[in-house]
């Protein structure tokens, strides 16, 4: 298929092979989009559905709202600090897995939580969290009153932190696995102390990983609703609950849509400035 | 007493101080003793190389005596210090890596600024030096290049800059060579003999490429097994191999069972051989004569001379600068090597497939090793 | 500081492993509510085979990734292919697009292709949203997942293998089926089985994407637990996390064994 006889034969390859994925790209990827985007400029009908006049007002409700700017606050701000938490779990387990004589089995139970069905990984917190719930039965066995952990802010971290942490470790891991440690020697031959010759030597080799691992997690981090629906119902809401809420028992699906292309723009700016850090090799490597 | 060697044909002092012995250095890798009890001093400004066949121990070794691993047993002393338990990072010592280590997130000035900055050195001082080091290896100009964008030679060379900007006492070499190609790495052998000469710097030369060693080095320990078959000077490991191995290891050997008649004379499978004044056996005793191809001297008509059988050429291999005979005489093999020179004159003649020819042992070439046949491959 | 480390990891393990092992714990606990163990019990299981709506439940869930999964992993390879051995205008606008199903949250995804189907509905009455909306959906992102894992694989391929089979006289669609095809198959197989649990663990594009009467286990999940814990749903948990195991087991065995 490099190069077939004639340009009419290469053109009937090509259209073979990209042809339908490319069809189907654009029909259920990039036509919702830009109806997405016509739609964050309408406005809301009577009964919820989109009708003119077109214009901003969504977007100018949106930033000129206290409360939507906290909720984009608020979507980062735990977004960040569950990568933070993530990171400082997953950074050192990555290298103990690494140098561990068992690492396939490590791997797997790792890998395990990782393919175990994302809504029951959630619902192993409320059951942990719940006012008769495990941790509660700690509390009291000690004699204390019990607590009220649900729904909380707390839970929303746990669980946030909980379900992502696999994301983080596994290209981690694979950027620890292929570290040339002899540069850790090296850097002590050369009279680097132990804590320096990581920082200098074996640190700078995990970066493109940590990136990698922090764009993993942060993403669908900032982005979920069932975590904080689930565990922060009514206390917690985060970007991704304000755009169910509009598309669900609000019904202003102009106003969720435009609530929709804030997260992607955001998620775009951020890949954007990853992809000048790491070019677009760092990309590939995301999947 | 001064020692005096000899490389290369120039006469070559060596410092009074040891600058590094080990004293009886074990070590073991589960059931396996990956270095074996040895012992060895180095002085001040030499060159000295560890030379032996892949897995023999000579990396585990060098590694003890930069401080990346503890032996189980024995002492390390650098400098007349005892250096066993003390860390890479506070010994005078510095490493050129097999595979370089080179540090791939920074340039080649950062690479060789490295080890200054761990020792907190002031910027223009490092900087000066930097410059130094990258003229000693003859890269001016390379500062701000990425290593990963450098060639295999140049590599290595900054890696040597590296470790040599720091002024070690003794620089350790684990097969710097090995990854080069043949003609790069002759040249560098060169380079490299001409630094240590000119710095005095005491270099330990990791290889197991019995040439580099013979060219480069003042005194050889050859290897095997974990254990130090035979250490001297470099002629004398050539000339004199105490062992089988070393026989074969080093250059080609013929090697002939003999049993002893009288001190100076033995029955072998192609004769009865005299030997050399300087050799006195028991009679009865059982030896390996070890004589070395180009050694052979071959006659078209019998020689007058002592140690003379006929043989029969079958095979001969033609590599050029040499004619290779394979010999055979009464079962045995032996190989021959002659000069391809164009005089014709006796010893010096060329012959043909399965001609009959006479061969000649001289007693002062023929190498007694006492103590059997054990270990005679090398690579068994 | 070795031990430091593996202290840490054992302890990570914990964490991970802990709600996991208190769902088991549960589904075979006697009492009703509350984490106290009371006995022992088989009760839950019985009832949640008894329960017909879950089997129509799971049928839905695996129809659903069935189908989703082979269109998304014929068309995923396809282009795969003639993304690498072509060069063509809006190739770079193609790859790009490539990454969106990937990288932007699953929010979005879910309301834009809702969006797309109420639209479409309004002008011509048609699709209601059905498991036909859902396997439309699922096929969007599973083909970006394939796409990207069999590219990688096809880029690692020796071109001159190709160019063998051509001069030894093969057509490209020959080619294609005896050289090229079996080489890319250990990542077409890779990326299926990506897609096919992308499917079966997704939520949130199935929960804008579903209508009546299409729910899958995922939705069931979601709305059980909205409506309080049930012991059912740690049986079903349960029954999930061991399939889980016992594929990923199975897996890495068959790996092994092949390598
Ligand atoms: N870290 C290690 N663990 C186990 N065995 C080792 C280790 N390092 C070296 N060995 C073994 O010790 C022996 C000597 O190895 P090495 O010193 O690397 O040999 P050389 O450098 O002479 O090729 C080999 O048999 C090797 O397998
Ligand atoms: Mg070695």
């Amino acid at each position: 298929m490099r190069e077939a006889a004639t340009p009419w034969e290469r053109l009937r390859q090509m259209l073979i092979t990209v042809g339908p994925g490319a069809l189907w790209l654009g029909l259920f990827v990039l036509i919702p989009t830009l109806i997405m985007l016509v739609a964050s400029l309408m406005s809301r009908g009577s009964l919820g559905q989109l009708v003119p006049p077109f214009g901003l007002h969504n977007y100018l409700r949106f930033f000129s709202d206290p409360l939507f700017l906290e909720i984009i606050g608020r979507s980062l701000w735990i977004g960040l600090w569950s990568t933070v938490f993530i990171m400082l779990l997953g950074y050192p387990l990555a290298f103990y897995i690494a140098q561990s004589r068992h690492k396939e089995v490590l791997l797997l139970l790792v890998v395990i939580p990782f393919f175990t069905n994302f809504l029951i990984r959630v619902y192993a917190w409320i059951v942990i969290f719940q006012k008769e719930g495990l941790l509660n039965g700690l509390i009291t066995a000690f004699g204390l009153p019990p607590a009220e952990l649900l729904p909380s802010t707390l839970a929303v971290y746990v669980a946030t932190v909980y379900t992502y942490l696999p994301f983080f470790v596994l290209p981690l891991y694979a950027a620890v696995e292929r570290i040339d440690w002899s540069q850790l020697e090296a850097a002590y031959d050369l009279g680097a102390r132990p804590i320096r010759a990581f920082w200098e030597a074996i640190f700078p080799q995990t970066v493109p990983g940590l990136f990698e691992g922090f764009l993993l997690v942060f993403i669908p981090a900032v982005g979920t609703f069932v975590i904080a629906d689930l565990l922060g119902g009514g206390k917690v809401t985060l970007i991704g609950n304000l755009i169910q809420l509009q598309f669900g028992s609000a019904q202003n699906w102009a106003f969720g849509s435009a609530a929709s292309m804030v997260l992607m723009a955001m998620v775009l700016l951020g890949l954007w400035l990853y992809a000048r850090t790491q070019g677009e090799k760092g990309l590939d490597k995301l999947v | 007493m001064e020692p005096t060697l000899f490389r290369g044909r120039r006469e070559r002092k060596l410092g009074q101080n040891l600058a590094v012995r080990l004293e009886g250095i074990t070590k073991r890798f589960g059931d396996q003793k990956a270095v074996d009890n040895v012992s060895l001093d180095i002085r001040d400004g030499e060159f000295f190389s560890l030379l032996g066949p892949s897995g023999c121990g000579k990396t585990t070794l060098l590694r003890m005596i930069a401080g990346f691993d503890t032996p189980d047993e024995g002492r390390v002393i650098i400098g007349g210090k005892d250096m066993t338990e003390v860390p890479p990072y506070l010994r005078p010592v510095n490493t050129v890596f097999q595979n370089y280590a080179l540090f791939p997130h920074m340039t080649v000035e950062q690479n060789i600024a490295f080890g200054l900055r761990m020792k907190k050195m002031p910027r223009d001082e490092i900087a000066r030096r930097v410059q130094w080091a990258l003229e000693l290896i003859n890269l001016p100009g390379y500062e701000k290049r990425r290593t990963d964008q450098m060639s295999g030679g140049q590599r290595q060379r900054i890696a040597l800059a590296r470790a040599l900007v720091n002024e070690p006492e003794v620089l350790l070499l684990d097969e710097p060579l090995s990854a080069l190609d043949l003609k790069l790495r002759q040249e560098l052998r060169v380079d490299l003999m001409n630094l240590q000469e000119r710095l005095g710097i005491t270099f330990i030369f990791v290889t197991h490429d019995q040439e580099e060693a013979l060219v480069m080095s003042d005194r050889i320990a050859v290897m095997n097994k974990g254990r130090i078959e035979q250490l001297g000077p470099t002629e004398e490991i050539y000339e004199l191999p105490k062992t089988a191995f070393v026989a074969k290891f080093i250059g080609d050997s013929n090697l002939i069972p003999a049993q002893a008649l009288e001190p100076r004379k033995v029955r072998t499978a192609l004769g009865e051989f005299v030997l050399d004044e300087e050799d006195a056996l028991t009679p009865g005793q059982e030896v390996l004569l070890s004589i070395r191809p180009e050694k052979i001297r071959l006659f078209r008509d019998k020689p007058n001379l002592p140690n003379v059988f006929r043989a029969r050429i079958d095979d001969i291999i033609y590599t050029g600068s040499e004619n290779q005979y394979v010999l055979l005489a009464d079962g045995q093999r032996l190989m021959c090597e002659t000069l391809n020179q164009d005089i014709q004159e006796p010893g010096h003649e060329e012959f043909t497939y399965d001609e009959e020819v006479w061969v000649a042992l001289t007693p002062e070439k023929l190498v007694v090793i006492e103590g059997g046949v054990e270990g005679s491959n090398p690579y068994a | 500081m070795k031990r430091l480390l593996s202290i840490h990891a054992w302890l990570v393990f914990a964490f991970l492993y802990l709600p996991i092992a208190v769902i088991v714990a549960l589904s075979f606990n006697q009492s009703r509510f509350g984490v106290r163990f009371t006995g022992f019990t088989f009760d839950w299981y019985v009832r949640l085979f008894s329960n017909e709506r879950i089997l129509e439940y799971l049928t839905n869930t695996l129809i659903v990734a069935v189908v989703s999964t082979v269109v998304s992993t014929v068309l995923g390879t396809l282009l795969a292919v003639g993304l690498v051995r072509h060069r063509f205008r809006w190739q770079n606008a193609l790859r790009y697009l490539l990454y969106v199903p990937v990288v932007v949250p699953d929010v979005v995804m879910g309301i834009s292709l809702l969006l797309l189907f109420d639209v479409v509905r309004d002008a011509i009455g048609w699709p209601r949203l059905s498991l036909f909306t859902i396997i439309l959906a699922h096929i969007s992102f599973q083909i970006a997942y394939v796409t990207l894992v069999v590219r990688a694989r096809l880029m690692l391929l020796d071109p001159s293998l190709e160019e063998a089979a051509k001069d030894l006289g093969a057509t490209p669609w020959l080619t294609f089926r005896e050289v090229t095809l079996p080489l890319i198959m250990p990542g077409v197989v890779s990326g299926a089985l990506l897609a096919f649990s992308l499917s079966l663990d997704d939520f949130v594009v199935t929960f804008f994407t579903a209508g009546p009467g299409s729910t899958t286990l995922p939705l069931y999940i979601y709305s059980s637990v909205k409506l309080g814990v049930s012991p059912e749903i740690h049986a079903l948990s349960t029954l999930m996390v061991g399939i889980t195991i016992l594929v990923l087991l199975l897996g890495t065995l068959f790996w092994r064994k092949r390598a």
